[in-house]
């Protein structure tokens, strides 16, 4: 749990400040209860239960506007069964000045951008992994970063520009809950160090976005840090002792998408400035990278669409990675890529829909399928089964490490 | 000389009855005209539900707001922004319409605060899982159909051109409609679609009319499956025309943010 009083507080004073003013203020309060539950089906996890997930939640949804301003939050309270406990989450919590042609939002919000289905170029905000390979909704994948955005709109562009003093790792799958390869399983004295608060810290990204002929078209630059943790040993030769921390990164790139070839095409790049490993010769530190993606989108039915993508993440300074890793550390590809399937039908007025989404590793033959059916019961309370299944490649591949955590989920909603 | 008398006042007859007498093309243009593009803009507070033949109900409850950007039967912009259900509410939606080509489509989706581009070819498919199309909220391109004056005759009072409009190629699902447009304010007051066998399999009708701004509008309208027996009702609480919308609303920004004052 993150930080959670005193954005509440701040936020609930604002609240309170929207409620006493004079003029027309306007509130709703929606949410959900939502029963998520996940079993095992290839063996036990490493903690020897066989669940991945079992809680109950509730979300609330509370938006208030008066004039020009607006609030929002977005807060879970959760009963996990697993570790028996209960967690208060603030999901999102904003208050949003708009003008005419500017607006800024202020506090805990998410913000997607880039045109992947699961996977990120452009999108460096923070991730969720375990809430998706567990089985959550996928809403679960994106995590809420902590800043500012203004966002500007003078006529010939639009402008996003953020500015997230408090940093946020991305989250992987728990070491309890999920088989994971772990290159060094034997040093158990780990330390995670996040960056500091300060105003060198502080993450800036900026996005600015317009049509260009038709085509959706979108500029993006990013200047602060991996949010996947490098690993540093206190002694190459015999570690006792592991720091995971997180390297200075840069991203520029840019996505452009629009109607072609009778469907939508998404085209996005981007380059990855290692900024700590800009040689390429420190192992523990992910080199800098280029990223491509080519995607299709198709109807091909009524209520029939595929998607299809293209994935890929070259490694730049190849020679120095390789000649600099230690013995015995398995050894990245200079091309790592992968093709994604998606397949979506709605049946019965839309209520019933039926998914498979799957990645195939090209270069590290490791696959994830993850088929699901959701039903609307009603109009406030519906229901998805589905499962993760991994395997293929290697222990250390992408998917082929999570081989062992196989699993089926079941989502239930009721809506209000 | 009498031959003469008789011919000119036959060919002024003919000349007559034939300037007022409407081309079946005119009548469906000018039906389409006041169905489809009525005013600069439009906004209305839109209820669907959706009816399964057992019973079942479901809603569907939107802002609907429309600009038209060109001519009569040219391009226009909608944007839908949903109240109800409670899954997708905060969801916006909008179509850029071209006569000649694919819409242009994107959906905003709150829970993750993203706006995409999403693929949809199929004018025909769904519309939000109801009984009416895509084509059948914001209309079917002119050139697509051959169209013919059955009969007139007289539908709840009002007299009606009744038009069959046969689809060229496959440009439909269905093997012709037969459509009642009113004489008066050229609405649809009903319309039968039928397969290629010449079964009926939709039938829409308009339930109810009313005069807005000097527009005659459809307020009430039902269309049924008579294959599925599922229906859909639609009525609109709320309407207006030629309220200044602006172009600049149909964009990423107002998609995430959708104005009040648009959507209330």
């Amino acid at each position: 749990m993150r930080t959670l009083r005193p954005w509440c507080t701040a936020l609930l004073a604002i609240l309170v400040v929207l409620i006493a003013g004079k003029g027309e203020a306007s509130f709703s309060l929606h949410g959900f209860i939502q029963g998520n539950y996940a079993l095992d089906t290839a063996s036990a996890n490493p903690d020897g239960r066989d669940s991945k997930l079992a809680e109950e939640r509730a979300q609330l949804k509370l938006e208030a506007d008066q004039g020009p301003l607006s609030f929002f939050v977005k807060t879970d309270l959760a009963w996990d069964h697993l570790d028996d406990k209960e967690v208060l989450e603030l999901r999102e919590g904003t208050v949003d000045y708009t003008s005419s042609n500017w607006d800024c939002k202020l506090g805990r919000q998410v913000v997607t951008w880039g045109l992947g289905d699961l996977v990120f170029i452009n999108d460096v905000f923070p991730k969720d992994y375990e809430a998706f390979f567990a089985g959550r909704p996928l809403e679960y994948l994106k995590k809420g970063v902590d800043g500012v955005k203004f966002g500007l709109y003078p006529g010939f562009a639009s402008f996003e520009v953020i500015a997230i003093p408090l940093f946020t790792a991305n989250h992987f799958p728990d070491a309890q809950r999920f088989w994971m390869f772990d290159p060094l399983p034997m040093v158990t004295n780990r330390q995670t160090v996040e960056p500091t608060s300060n105003l060198d810290n502080t993450e800036v990204a900026v996005r600015a976005y317009r049509d260009v002929a038709g085509f959706d078209v979108s500029l993006y630059g990013y200047r602060g840090f991996c949010r996947q943790p490098a690993m540093q040993t206190d002694s190459p030769s015999s570690p006792t002792r592991l720091t995971l921390w997180y390297p200075e990164l840069a991203v520029y790139g840019a996505s452009m998408q629009g109607s072609a070839l009778g469907g939508v095409v998404s085209l996005e790049t981007g380059y990855y400035d290692s900024r700590e490993d800009r040689a390429g010769d420190n192992p523990m530190i992910s080199n800098s990278q280029a990223r491509f993606l080519v995607g299709y989108q198709r109807q091909f039915w009524e209520d029939f669409t595929v998607g299809l993508q293209y994935y890929g993440e070259e490694m730049l300074n190849y020679g120095e990675y390789t000649a600099t890793l230690p013995p015995g550390m398995p050894a990245e590809e200079k091309l790592h890529d992968m093709v994604s399937v998606r397949l979506t039908q709605l049946l019965r007025h839309q209520t019933v829909k039926l998914s498979l989404f799957t990645f195939w590793g090209l270069s590290s033959a490791d696959y994830l399928v993850n088929p699901e059916v959701k039903y609307n019961f009603t109009d406030q309370i519906w229901a998805a089964l589905g499962a993760n299944l991994y395997g293929g490649g290697e222990p250390w591949t992408q998917f082929g490490q999570l081989d062992h955590n196989d699993s089926i989920y079941l989502q239930t909603r009721y809506d209000f | 000389m009498k031959r003469l008398v008789l011919l000119i006042m036959l060919l002024a007859i003919y000349l007559a009855s034939s300037a007022l007498a409407a081309s079946p093309d005119e009548i469906i243009q000018k039906s389409q005209t006041a169905f489809f593009y009525p005013g600069k803009d439009f906004k209305a507070r839109v209820m669907m539900k959706l009816i399964s033949p057992n019973g079942q109900e479901r809603v569907r409850e939107l802002t609907m707001l429309r600009l038209n950007t060109g001519e009569a039967g040219g391009e226009q912009k909608y944007f839908m922004y949903f109240f109800q259900p409670a899954e997708v509410k905060n969801m916006t939606f909008m179509v850029v319409k071209f006569p000649e080509r694919d819409d242009d489509r994107w959906l905003f989706v709150p829970a993750i605060n993203m706006v995409r581009r999403i693929a949809m070819q199929d004018k025909q498919a769904s519309f939000v899982g109801s009984d009416f199309t895509y084509e059948d909220v914001s209309g079917r391109d002119l050139g697509d159909d051959s169209h013919e004056l059955v009969k007139e005759e007289s539908l709840n009072g009002k007299e009606c051109f009744v038009i069959k409009s046969t689809p060229k190629a496959d440009s439909a699902n269905y093997g012709y409609k037969l459509s009642w447009i009113d004489k008066t304010t050229f609405l649809p007051m009903k319309e039968e679609y039928y397969d290629r066998s010449g079964a009926t399999i939709r039938v829409f009708t308009a339930d109810e009319v009313q005069e807005v701004k000097g527009f005659p509008t459809i307020t009430k309208r039902t269309m049924k499956n008579l294959q599925s027996g599922h229906r859909t009702e639609v009525y609109y609480s709320s309407q207006d025309y030629n309220i200044g919308l602006d172009d600049s609303l149909f964009s990423e920004r107002f998609l995430k943010q959708p104005p009040k004052k648009w959507i209330e």
